[in-house]
């Protein structure tokens, strides 16, 4: 791995330039119209180098990164599968990549046609009755929800239903989103077996609830068994139940949120339909409902005209406030992250009914076979006595305790082995836990691999504790100061002269 | 089977290891009436192969018409490198930075983009970006409402002048967290926010923040200087939403007035992203210092490791939603890293000289398209006054048939504006960048010209 | 093992109180509370002058970890905020009874401190629930 890079603006010399990039220069004429008010006096902080300076010192930089072509990355709840290539090419054929998002319809049918049948399968899969793709991200989905819910009591003039339930061990994006949405979170405990306390939860709704936001598999790896008793809780007494699908991969094919009793859910397409993390996104966070959501949708929407006469193509138009006067609103400029919908519906249609299906199966099977070589090797899974789901945790308790030893040190050892770490210290519930998710595309050699990975790791922590609470080692960087960081805020580069 | 790599060999071994004797026991938790059937709506699966020609045929029915629609997407020139590395797998099947160890070239990209941003804008510290324009106005308003300590009304004037787009995602985001937005009209003959008529609308009252887009929807350009003035002298914020491209040219946000704006925000798609059907795109945000800790997003700063070497890291964090859950400054968790990606590149390629010359470009034709146009009959300019690389014009007939005429001639004419300002009658938002060419335009007026005289004779 | 000076007043929510002679009462978050949170990066007091009511959120501590608020033990007006916590937060963890005051205030008529828990009751209070 290479080790350092200069910060850009090191390799700027006064005059440099990538000048064939640039139009030619314009007569100050040509803008002498502009009030000198309002023009600009000082040249912005902006790189002076040359076309291959630049290249040179991106691609290093790359190379400085951990990433799914380079390295098994088994972040759990994150379903860090391959993002193929094929997905990238064609969103980017160049007639959808220079498309102008208020380009009228009649240029734009066969882009419209991808996302309508990318709504249409995405129905089917989750069990949902209308989908909406604008929301930007899995969170951006989560707002979406919870403002559906406020609005659909609201429009009923239950206005006193204005609470959250939201279960002790759930993403932090769940109580942020609610508050966000004006209303208030409600906690509620989660046993020893993974599964919600049904006491807790039926003493928690009245006539306050709004709704519950739940994760299945949970977020910590398991199946909420009882699912269908938690709907007919929360329905009866008035609530409605939002599902967040930051889990769908675990049981994509094999059970769908619909048929669980959940009246919306949001899709993280970045995770289960396998759209790229890019470094921290684009995401994309569509939203699927039931009937009864369906007005209150974000808008836009695409919508298919029936055909006409027979043998005419359906048309594809976009729905807005005039087809859906209850919506919740617009959430995006345009109409969300359309390329990485174009790159979900290529994955999805190159799985097809088959594929989906399978994706469920595997991912399944190899974080149960991960968990069991694991457990053989002699680690403690949290919940034992559980499947695990897509993902499951392994708790170092143990060995903080008796070894001085913790995740983060476990963590932090893994990269200089060559493995990106699982998630570490969320759920907060369980001490000392990584949450390990290996998605499906992982051969079983990958896996065998890990499970060597994390046995030396465990030998050199009895016998040589300092080489992991030390790591990493071969890295860039050795562990960063956090504190520093926070405290002596340096957020931007600034010339030294 | 597609991306899946077992072997029937892989699967025995493994389901050996589990203790089980096929896969759909490892589903045994699941109560079985829940268990799907069948997925008929899903169509069969497909190869690479079979995908790739489909995508083809839906992509070249498309086309690619000449475009001279602006409205909050520009299009512009695009180096090859910038998406050439942008897509490298080491940027774009990454994570977000969370393992900073293993995250270094992130990291350290999101560093010299919050170089970037900050010094074009005007201000002293950049967040790594939001989802895009519209929410990132949101976003600042609900930070204007934690930031500014001596307002309490949560009442933002927000001039119609703003992209009619992002004041409806504004309140479809933040009017449930009890804040308010009010309109402000503008000026008919200048098309521009007028101060007598914001006076008017704050009143005597506390006003939390006021929002100013630069160049406006119109493409006309605000008086800038006067209102920033106007409203700090009252204790509102300024929130200055802004197109990138333009700060090249003109005074960036945080030298309007005396004080300049206090938070900036903007849609960074003209920087290096291509405008793909409206994204994804990328919303940028910039501030004070002092206001650092209630600006939303990641952050990363410089530090150093155990030996003292530099490093970058993301910090800050406590303010986020991992950390924070329900008091957090917002949900946001994954943003438009592989965006501001692209367009940290394109910035180092384009440099301060590139961008000028964009900028200036851009203005140059589009001033040349209005020119031209205006010399027709039928069509004036709507507004007098200063304008920037877009503009309004009003046509004698409605817009929408003439639109639809020059559509099938393969000429996007402009963004009809009846839609979100009816008053104005049959207007028509047109912008031309540096991708187009003297003769471009020149087809561009000799078909709107024809266009428009046949319908006199019909 | 927590240092709980004896002559403070306590919460559960794990702030103290010092009564000062001149009638003010003064802030601070206990040891217990600084060790869980880690090295504190920026602290938040409020404006003197301000308004609090008992159980307001009033002050912000935070660290990489964690960014928790501060809750007025009782209703009154701010005096003070420690204007050291600006550039030195760290001073909440080193001493967190003295020079990590976070504020001080002028209770209310009828607000009092009789109310909140002895050192030996907080230190019961730490012993079962652990905060």
């Amino acid at each position: 791995m290479r080790t350092a890079e200069k910060v850009i603006f090191e390799y700027s010399r006064p005059g440099r330039g990538a000048s064939d990039q640039w139009p030619p220069e314009t007569p100050a004429a040509a803008t002498a119209d502009l009030p000198a008010s309002l023009r600009r006096a000082r040249r912005p902080l902006l790189p002076e180098v040359g076309e291959l300076e630049a290249v040179r010192h991106f691609t290093r930089l790359s190379q400085l990164n951990f990433s799914i072509d380079t390295h098994f990355y088994p972040l759990g709840s994150c379903t860090m599968k391959y993002n193929p290539k094929a997905c990238n090419q064609y969103a980017m054929l160049p007639e959808f990549l220079g498309r102008h998002p208020l380009a009228p319809e009649s240029h734009g049918q066969g882009f419209l046609a991808c996302l309508f049948e990318l709504q249409e399968m995405l129905k089917e899969v989750t069990g949902m009755q209308a989908v909406a793709l604008s929301p930007m991200a899995g969170a951006h989905g989560e707002f979406a929800g919870v403002a559906m819910i406020r609005a659909y009591h609201r429009a009923r003039g239950d206005l006193a239903r204005n609470e959250i339930i939201v279960p002790e061990a759930a993403h932090g994006t769940n109580p942020a989103t609610a508050t966000m949405c004006g209303c208030t979170v409600r906690e509620i405990p989660v046993d020893a077996q993974g599964d919600i306390d049904l006491q807790a939860l039926r003493a928690a709704v009245g006539p306050n609830t709004a709704g519950i936001m739940l994760t299945n598999p949970s977020t910590l790896g398991v199946f909420e068994r009882r699912i269908e008793e938690v709907a007919r809780i929360v329905h009866a007494a008035g609530g409605l139940l939002y599902y967040d699908g930051a889990n769908l991969n675990a049981i994509l094919g094999k059970v769908r949120p619909g048929d669980m009793g959940f009246d919306v859910i949001h899709m993280n397409l970045h995770k289960t339909f396998s759209t790229p993390h890019g470094g921290g996104g684009p995401g994309a966070g569509a939203v699927g409902v039931a009937a009864r959501l369906q007005p209150f949708l974000p808008i836009p929407v695409v919508g298919r005209e029936p055909p006409g006469e027979s043998g005419a193509a359906p048309r594809y138009r976009w729905l807005t406030e005039k087809d859906l006067p209850q919506s919740i609103g617009r959430l995006s400029g345009f109409m969300g992250n359309a390329g990485v919908l174009l790159r979900a519906y290529v994955y999805m249609r190159m799985l097809g009914r088959e594929g989906m299906s399978r994706v469920g199966e595997y991912a399944t099977l190899n974080a149960n076979y991960l968990l069991a070589r694991l457990r053989q090797a002699g680690f403690d899974a949290a919940y034992p006595q559980r499947r695990a789901s897509h993902e499951f945790i392994i708790t170092l308790r143990r060995q903080a305790r008796d070894l001085g030893v913790t995740a983060m040190d476990f963590a932090k050892r893994l990269l200089d082995l060559g493995f990106h770490a699982p998630t570490t210290y969320f759920p907060l519930l369980v001490p000392e836990c990584l949450l390990i998710e290996p998605t499906e595309t992982e051969s079983r050699d990958v896996l065998d691999a890990f499970v060597a990975a994390m046995v030396q790791i465990q030998n050199e922590a009895e016998q040589e504790p300092e080489r992991v609470t030390g790591a990493p080692h071969t890295m860039p960087v050795r562990r960063l100061d956090d504190v520093r960081a926070a405290k002596q805020l340096d957020l931007r580069w600034k010339p030294t002269a | 089977m597609a991306f899946i790599p077992h072997t029937p060999a892989d699967v025995e071994a493994m389901l050996a290891a589990i203790g089980v004797p096929d896969i759909q026991a490892l589903f045994d938790e699941i109560p079985a009436s829940l268990r799907v059937k069948s997925l008929q709506g899903v169509p069969t699966e497909m190869n690479e192969m079979q995908i790739g020609r489909l995508m083809s045929e839906r992509a070249r029915a498309d086309g690619r018409p000449l475009c001279f629609i602006g409205a909050g997407a520009y299009e512009h020139h695009i180096p090859a490198a910038v998406w050439a590395i942008t897509t490298r797998g080491e940027f774009y099947s990454a994570y977000t930075p969370y393992q900073a160890e293993a995250s270094q070239g992130t990291l350290q990209l999101i560093y010299e983009y919050q170089t970037m941003m900050a010094s074009l804008t005007g201000m002293e510290v950049s967040n790594a970006s939001l989802y895009d324009g519209a929410s990132a106005v949101a976003e600042a308003c609900l930070m204007a409402v934690r930031a500014n300590r001596k307002s309490k009304s949560m009442r933002i004037l927000v001039p119609r002048t703003v992209n009619p787009h992002y004041r409806k995602v504004a309140a479809a985001t933040a009017g449930n967290q009890g804040l308010r937005f009010e309109e402000v009209a503008y000026a008919p003959d200048t098309g521009c926010t007028a101060l007598e008529v914001l006076q008017k609308c704050a009143a005597g009252d506390d006003i939390t923040a006021v929002v100013i887009q630069q160049p406006n929807f119109f493409g006309q350009l605000e008086d800038v200087d006067a209102i920033t003035d106007w409203a700090h002298a009252r204790g509102t914020f300024v929130i200055a939403s802004v197109n990138p491209t333009s700060l090249a040219l003109l005074k960036p946000p945080g030298e309007w007035g005396t004080k300049g704006a206090d938070i900036v925000v903007g849609e960074g798609q003209p920087l290096g992203v291509p405008l793909s059907s409206g994204g994804p795109y990328f919303g940028f945000m910039t501030t004070r210092m002092e206001y650092v800790r209630q600006m939303p997003g990641r952050i990363a700063g410089r530090t150093v490791d155990l030996s003292g070497r530099p490093g970058f890291t993301l910090t800050l964090q406590a303010r986020e939603q991992h950390i924070r859950r329900a008091k957090a400054t917002s949900n946001i968790c994954t943003n438009q890293g592989l965006l501001m990606t692209a367009a940290t590149i394109y910035l180092s390629l384009m440099g301060p000289v590139g961008l000028e010359r964009t900028a200036a470009a851009s203005h140059a034709q589009t001033r040349e398209l209005v020119a031209a146009i205006t010399t027709g009959k039928g069509v004036r300019r709507a507004f007098s006054g200063p304008f920037f690389h877009e503009s309004v014009l009003l046509l004698d007939r409605p817009v929408a048939p003439v639109l639809a005429t020059l559509a099938s001639r393969g000429i996007l004419g402009g963004l009809e504006l009846s839609e979100h300002y009816p008053e104005l009658g049959h207007a028509l938002l047109v912008c031309a960048t540096e991708t187009k060419t003297q003769a471009d335009i020149d087809s561009y007026v000799a078909a709107l010209a024809d266009v428009m005289q046949k319908a006199r004779a019909a | 093992m927590s240092n709980v000076p004896a002559d403070l007043r306590y919460t559960r929510s794990h702030e103290w109180i010092r009564n000062l002679p001149d009638g003010t009462v003064e802030i601070g978050i206990t040891d217990h509370a600084q060790h869980a949170l880690g090295d504190l990066v920026f602290v938040e007091v409020p404006e003197a002058g301000r308004s609090l009511k008992a159980g307001e959120a009033s002050a912000v501590v935070e660290s990489v970890k964690a960014a928790s608020d501060v809750y007025s033990p009782l209703s009154g007006e701010v005096t003070a905020g420690n204007p050291r916590l600006a550039t030195e937060p760290e001073a909440v963890n080193t001493d967190p009874y003295g020079n990590g005051w976070l504020m001080r205030m002028r209770p209310a008529a009828g607000s009092a401190t009789e109310g909140l828990m002895s050192a030996d009751d907080y230190l019961k209070f730490l012993e079962t629930e652990g905060g």
